[in-house]
C-alpha cells in the first residue's frame, strides 16, 4: 500500500487551495486525486470573468484563477493523479481508488481533505411530470458541452431555477446565438448572485418569472415546449395560470447538493442543513484527521472564500500530522437562530483560533435595513447592519479571539434582527 | 433632480447604488467603494462590459479555447466581436495571456487566452 501524509479527494479549487497551503507548510508529502482528466474542477468551464477579487484584487475568469493554482502545485511539487475516482475511504483513512493506468489502488493517509465539490440537482429531483425527451440539462452540464466540448445545446431555451450557472448560460446562450426566452424561479426571491441578475438577464432583456415554475414538459424525442405556470406561496402551482411555451430546450438551474458518498461511507457526521459534513474551527470532521472545504462542505457562491476556506484545511491537516493541534480546551457551538439557516464551522475549539474565527452562514429569506447579531448565551459580542441579506449571498462574520476567551456560555449563534 | 437606482456589478458585492444627477454633476450614494462610483456614472454615459467566450480548437482535448477581451468594451459591440471570434481556429499549444485578437473592431482591446494548453 502506498502512504502519503496528506491525501486530498478533488483537484478542483478547494482541493488544490488546500493542496497547495499543505505544501507551503512544508514537511508533508501530499497526493491530490482528481477524477477528471485535468486539474481545476469546475473552474475550466466557468469562462466567465469575477474571479478573484478578494484574493489577488483583479477580476480573472475560472480558468485563470485555477491555472494560477495549478502552477503553484507544480512548483511546490506536488504529487496528482488525474482520472483517478475514489470509490472508498475508511474512517482509518485508507483511500481505495481505482483508474486506467495503476487499476485498483489502496493508499494510507495521516490526514484526509475533502475537496469533491458538488452535484447539480436533476430533474428527478424535482419530479416534473411529462415526457420525458431529449433536451433536459442541468445548467453545468451545459456550460461544459458550449465551453469545453464545443456543443451547442439548442436554440430556443427556457431556464428553470434562477441559481448562478443558469443566469450565467443565459448570458452565454445569448451570445452563442440562441434565444433565452425566460428565467423562472419557484421562489419570490432570485437565487443567484444580484450582479448576474444584471449582468445576464437584463442586459439581455431576459425575463425573470419569480414564483413561477415548469408544470410540465411536452416533446416525445425532443422537447417541444414547457407549461409554465405561477405558484402560490406554498409554491404550490396556481390552477389557470398554465401558459405553453414552445421551446427545444430546458436548462435546470435549481440547486447543487454536497457530493458526501465517500464522506457518509467513512462514517463522517453530517449537517442535514448544509448536506456537508459538520467541521469545527480547524475543518476537521467528526472523524479526527478527516477535513472538509469548498463546495463538498457548503455551496459557496464566491470561489475566493471557498480557496480561504480550502487553506484553513490544508493548513489544519499538516498540523494534524504534526499533531499540533489541540484536542482540549475550551469548546464552543454555533447555533443559526431566527432568520439563519445554518453556521459552518459548527463547532470552535478555543485553543486552536489564532486571532479570529470566520463563521459562514446563509440567510433563510431576503432581509432590507437589518442586521446580523452575534451572541455568547445571552450577551450580544457583535452587530453587522446590512442593508440586504440575501439566501443567495454567503455571509460571513469574523470574531475575533478575545471575544470569544471571554465568553461565560459555550453556545455562540447568530439571528437575524430588525434595526429600529 | 432626477433620481436613478441600479445594482453595482464592479464586484460580487453587488452594492445598491442611488445616483441623483442634475444633467452635469452626479451625486452616487450606497457604493462601498471608489469603484461603484466610477461605475455608476459609466453605466449612465456609455455601458462597458468585458466580454469572455471560446474559439475553436483543433487537435486538442477541449475543443474550446476560453479567451476574454483585456478590458472592458461598449457593451453594443458584443455580439459583432462573437462573430469575429467565431471566424477563429487555433492549434496547441496556446499559453495564458496569449494575445489571440488584436484591437479587436478598433476599441483598443486585445482578445487573450484564458488558459494554456
Amino acid at each position: 500500500m502506498i502512504s502519503y501524509d496528506i491525501v486530498v479527494i478533488g483537484g478542483g479549487p478547494a482541493g488544490l487551495a488546500a493542496a497547495v497551503e499543505a505544501g507551503k507548510c512544508g514537511g508533508v508529502s501530499v497526493l491530490v486525486i482528481e477524477r477528471d482528466r485535468e486539474l481545476g474542477g469546475i473552474l475550466q468551464q466557468c469562462i466567465h470573468n469575477g474571479f478573484g477579487l478578494h484574493i489577488f484584487k483583479e477580476e480573472l475568469t475560472g480558468p485563470e484563477y485555477a491555472e494560477r493554482f495549478i502552477k503553484e502545485l507544480n512548483e511546490l511539487n506536488i504529487e496528482y493523479k488525474l482520472n483517478t475516482m475514489v470509490i472508498d475511504i475508511t474512517s482509518d483513512k485508507v483511500i481505495t481508488a481505482v483508474n486506467p493506468k495503476d487499476g485498483l489502488i489502496k493508499i494510507k493517509a495521516k490526514a484526509v481533505v475533502l475537496a469533491m465539490g458538488c452535484r447539480e440537482r436533476t430533474r428527478g429531483a424535482l419530479n416534473i411530470p411529462g415526457m420525458r425527451p431529449a433536451g433536459i440539462f442541468t445548467a453545468g452540464t451545459s456550460q461544459r458541452f458550449v465551453n469545453m466540448e464545443g456543443y451547442m445545446v439548442g436554440k430556443n431555451i427556457v431556464i428553470l431555477g434562477s441559481g448562478d450557472v443558469g443566469l450565467i448560460m443565459a448570458r452565454r446562450l445569448t451570445l452563442e446565438g440562441a434565444k433565452v426566452q425566460l428565467v423562472a424561479e419557484v421562489l419570490p426571491y432570485p437565487g443567484g448572485l444580484t450582479r448576474n441578475i444584471v449582468q445576464c438577464l437584463e442586459d439581455y432583456d431576459i425575463p425573470l418569472l419569480l414564483s413561477h415554475t415548469v408544470v410540465e414538459i411536452c416533446g416525445k424525442e425532443r422537447v417541444e415546449g414547457v407549461v409554465i405556470a405561477k405558484v402560490d406561496e406554498n409554491r404550490k402551482p396556481v390552477l389557470g395560470t398554465e401558459k405553453y411555451y414552445p421551446c427545444d430546450t430546458l436548462l435546470l438551474s435549481v440547486g447543487l447538493i454536497p457530493e458526501n458518498e465517500l464522506s457518509q461511507k467513512a462514517g463522517i457526521m453530517l449537517d442535514p442543513v448544509t448536506g456537508g459534513a459538520v467541521v469545527n474551527e480547524s475543518m476537521e470532521t467528526s472523524i479526527e484527521g478527516i477535513f472538509a472545504c469548498g463546495n463538498v462542505l457548503h455551496v459557496h457562491d464566491l470561489v475566493d472564500y471557498v480557496t480561504e476556506e480550502s487553506k484553513n484545511a490544508g493548513r489544519n491537516a499538516v498540523k494534524y500530522v504534526k499533531s499540533e493541534i489541540s484536542r482540549g480546551g475550551p469548546k464552543m457551538i454555533a447555533k443559526a437562530k431566527k432568520g439563519v439557516r445554518y453556521i459552518v464551522p459548527q463547532v470552535i475549539r478555543l485553543d486552536n483560533i489564532d486571532k479570529a474565527a470566520v463563521l459562514s452562514m446563509r440567510v433563510d429569506n431576503i432581509y432590507k435595513d437589518s442586521k446580523l447579531v452575534v451572541k455568547i448565551g445571552d450577551k450580544t459580542i457583535k452587530e453587522i447592519k446590512k442593508r440586504y441579506l440575501r439566501p443567495g449571498e454567503m455571509e460571513r462574520i469574523t470574531i475575533n479571539k478575545g471575544a470569544l476567551s471571554e465568553a461565560s456560555d459555550s453556545v455562540i449563534s447568530v439571528e437575524v434582527s430588525e434595526v429600529v | 433632480m432626477d433620481k436613478k437606482e441600479m445594482t453595482c456589478i464592479v464586484c460580487p458585492m453587488g452594492c445598491c447604488l442611488e445616483i441623483e444627477t442634475d444633467g452635469s454633476h452626479y451625486k452616487i450614494t450606497g457604493n462601498r467603494c471608489k469603484r461603484g462610483e466610477e461605475y455608476a456614472v459609466r453605466e449612465l454615459i456609455s455601458p462597458m462590459r468585458v466580454l469572455t467566450s471560446t474559439v475553436r480548437l483543433k487537435n486538442s482535448y477541449i475543443r474550446k479555447l476560453p479567451v476574454r477581451t483585456n478590458g472592458a468594451i461598449p457593451k453594443s459591440l458584443m455580439f459583432d466581436c462573437i462573430d469575429v471570434l467565431k471566424t477563429i481556429e487555433l492549434e496547441p499549444p496556446v499559453k495564458i495571456g496569449d494575445v489571440i485578437v488584436k484591437n479587436i473592431l478598433n476599441t483598443g482591446v486585445n482578445v487573450i487566452s484564458s488558459r494554456s494548453i
